[in-house]
């Protein structure tokens, strides 16, 4: 399927959102899809037999401060079936970046989201576990924001030792699971 | 008879756990010795190799990338320097190809032996912790021949190699091959079947085919599984398409089907390995030649103005990148891997994306280890052949 035809078949595939053909330096396919239809397209995308793209090989998101819109979201999909890889981006500003999330289209996005959230401060609605990541939890801030600055100097959180007793440790743990879907 | 009392146990597994191949942390929840349910922490060895990446020159983020995932160090840097490639808009020559395609093969096998060793170890089979890091140790060798160092050799440049191969480099490696495909048999000897590592990896820590690629596990894992993707074979980079190797398959996705595969896919990197080492000439062209990018030799630093020139712009300014973005991926030993690009037309990274292959392994951990025993929870992470360095980059 060459480029001209994917692009096509995927504004086909979701008629009601514009889809954009992106310029790309690489000569990787990439469009650009408004952030409403990412969940139809992620479906699309996954479930249709032409394009097949069960596998999520990349999800992340660059900051492009101060220009406006300010984030995008990338996401590298690849289809082993039909041997084609695709790059769709979406557009977020900076006041208030969201996207609905893709997990339950591919559950590889859980994590890969919440490193997005953690480092770059976006949210993905309906993520069934929107913690951080990498960062500790109580960390303020969204470090590979471009305004953040490198040369930082936090105040450091000491923390005590823990003083719960069993029974509140065991509901802590459950409270836990129940805010995580499960 | 008395009742015995019964409860759930929580357990901390890690993060000082010595099975947990640096510092991931499982809470687990046991009933007896089956585990209910797994919480993988992680972010302990977070050090922040993306953001520091955008303070530096780009010839400078390849000793950083090198020391993301310590176990294939090179692949990681031929990774990024592939990406950067393509934006430069710039092809290397076939022989700089040839050298990177040994390397990176070397590196796998590299990879392979540290997992197989520790995998061995966790599972009972000491000795062979010991005889896989005896062969390990001539391939670290070969990387001090190189470069002069053995982990993180950083040998790899944007445009080529840093400096040509170095002499007995060929029979080096020509050494190794002859005696380690021997010593592959000696290995399998040990575990392939053994009744005690038979019964301690068939069908634990089974993972399907389709929820393999879901979860992204493409690589060893999803090839255990029966996925036969493997990027050298499906987006070929580097001239793979003219190498004769096969992509091992299984299709059980236990712990036993994956080291199968790693095992048979240390054969065909041999292979790999020698088809390349009859390509490379000894001495050559080892870096493009274009003056935006790589340095003029020294002998012509030290006579020519405009040589001099050059090197201190290099060396002081480094080169600029075309605007734009690129991900070239790449079979890493532990699935596919890349570098997500972007530049904003500058000598720095806008930013700098790696995908890891360990993050979405230790992500699947616990849809692989909940009801198992705990016993086996040691097994599965080590089959996974997931790197911390990685996870949390």
């Amino acid at each position: 399927m060459d480029v001209d035809t994917l692009v096509a078949s995927l504004q086909a595939a979701v008629p009601e959102a514009q889809i954009e053909q992106a310029p790309s330096i690489d000569l990787q396919t990439t469009v650009y899809v408004p952030r409403d239809a990412v969940p139809a397209l992620a479906r699309a995308l996954r479930d249709r037999p032409e394009f097949a793209f069960t596998f999520l090989a990349e999800l992340t998101a660059v900051d492009y401060w101060p220009k406006e819109p300010r984030y995008e979201v990338v996401y590298v999909v690849v289809s082993i079936a039909n041997r084609l890889r695709l790059r769709v981006k979406v557009r977020l500003p900076a006041d208030d970046p969201h996207v609905a999330t893709v997990c339950d289209v591919w559950p590889a996005a859980n994590w890969l989201e919440r490193e997005v959230w953690d480092l770059f401060g976006i949210a993905f609605d309906g993520h069934p576990d929107p913690r951080r990541l990498l960062m500790p939890e109580d960390w303020q801030g969204y470090p590979l924001r471009k305004d953040y600055p490198v040369q930082i100097r936090m105040t450091p959180n000491a923390s005590e030792a823990l003083q719960v007793t069993e029974d509140e440790f065991r509901s802590n743990l459950m409270k836990d699971r129940l805010t995580r879907g499960r | 008879m008395p009742d015995i009392k019964t409860e759930v146990m929580t357990v901390n597994m890690g993060p000082q756990h010595p099975s947990t191949h640096g510092v991931l942390r499982l809470v687990l929840e046991l009933d007896g010795e089956t585990v209910l349910s797994a919480a993988p922490t992680i972010g302990f060895l977070h050090t922040g190799i993306e953001k520091t990446t955008e303070q530096k020159k780009w010839q400078q983020v390849i000793p950083l990338v090198e020391r993301m995932d310590y176990l294939s160090a090179q692949s990681n840097s031929m990774a990024f320097c592939l990406s950067v490639e393509r934006l430069l808009g710039v092809e290397v020559p076939q022989r700089v190809r040839d050298i990177r395609v040994l390397i990176a093969e070397l590196q796998r096998i590299n990879s392979h032996l540290v997992w197989l060793g520790t995998h061995g170890m966790e599972v009972g089979a000491v000795s062979v912790m010991l005889y896989c890091f005896r062969e390990r140790e001539l391939l670290l060798n070969i990387n001090e021949l190189l470069a002069g160092f053995r982990l993180f050799p950083s040998y790899m440049r944007v445009g080529g190699l840093r400096e040509d191969l170095p002499r007995g480099f060929h029979a080096a490696v020509v050494a190794f091959l002859d005696r380690f495909g021997p010593k592959l048999d000696e290995y399998e000897d040990l575990l392939t079947k053994n009744e005690i590592y038979l019964k301690r990896t068939q069908h634990v820590g089974v993972i399907s085919k389709d929820a393999a690629v879901a979860y992204g596990l493409v690589g060893p894992i999803a090839r255990a599984a029966g996925v036969d993707y493997d990027v050298r074979k499906y987006f070929p980079y580097l001239g793979y398409e003219t190498y004769d190797f096969a992509v091992p398959t299984q299709t059980r996705g236990d712990v036993y089907s994956r080291y199968l595969v790693r095992v048979a896919e240390m054969r065909e990197s041999m292979k790999i390995c020698r088809q390349a080492l009859a390509r490379i000439t000894p001495t050559g062209i080892f870096a493009i030649d274009d003056p935006r990018i790589t340095p003029p030799p020294k002998d012509r630093v030290y006579t020519e103005m405009e040589a001099l020139i050059q090197h201190f712009l290099i060396y002081s300014q480094g080169f600029t990148v075309p605007a734009g973005e690129a991900y070239v991926p790449v079979e890493g030993p532990r699935g596919e891997q890349g570098f997500y690009v972007v530049s904003d037309g500058t000598n720095r990274p806008w930013r700098v994306k790696s995908r890891p292959p360990s993050l979405l392994a230790c992500q699947a951990l616990e849809r692989m280890i909940v009801g198992g025993l705990i016993a086996d929870v040691i097994a599965v992470i080590g089959s996974i052949d997931v790197v911390m360095g990685d996870v949390d980059r």
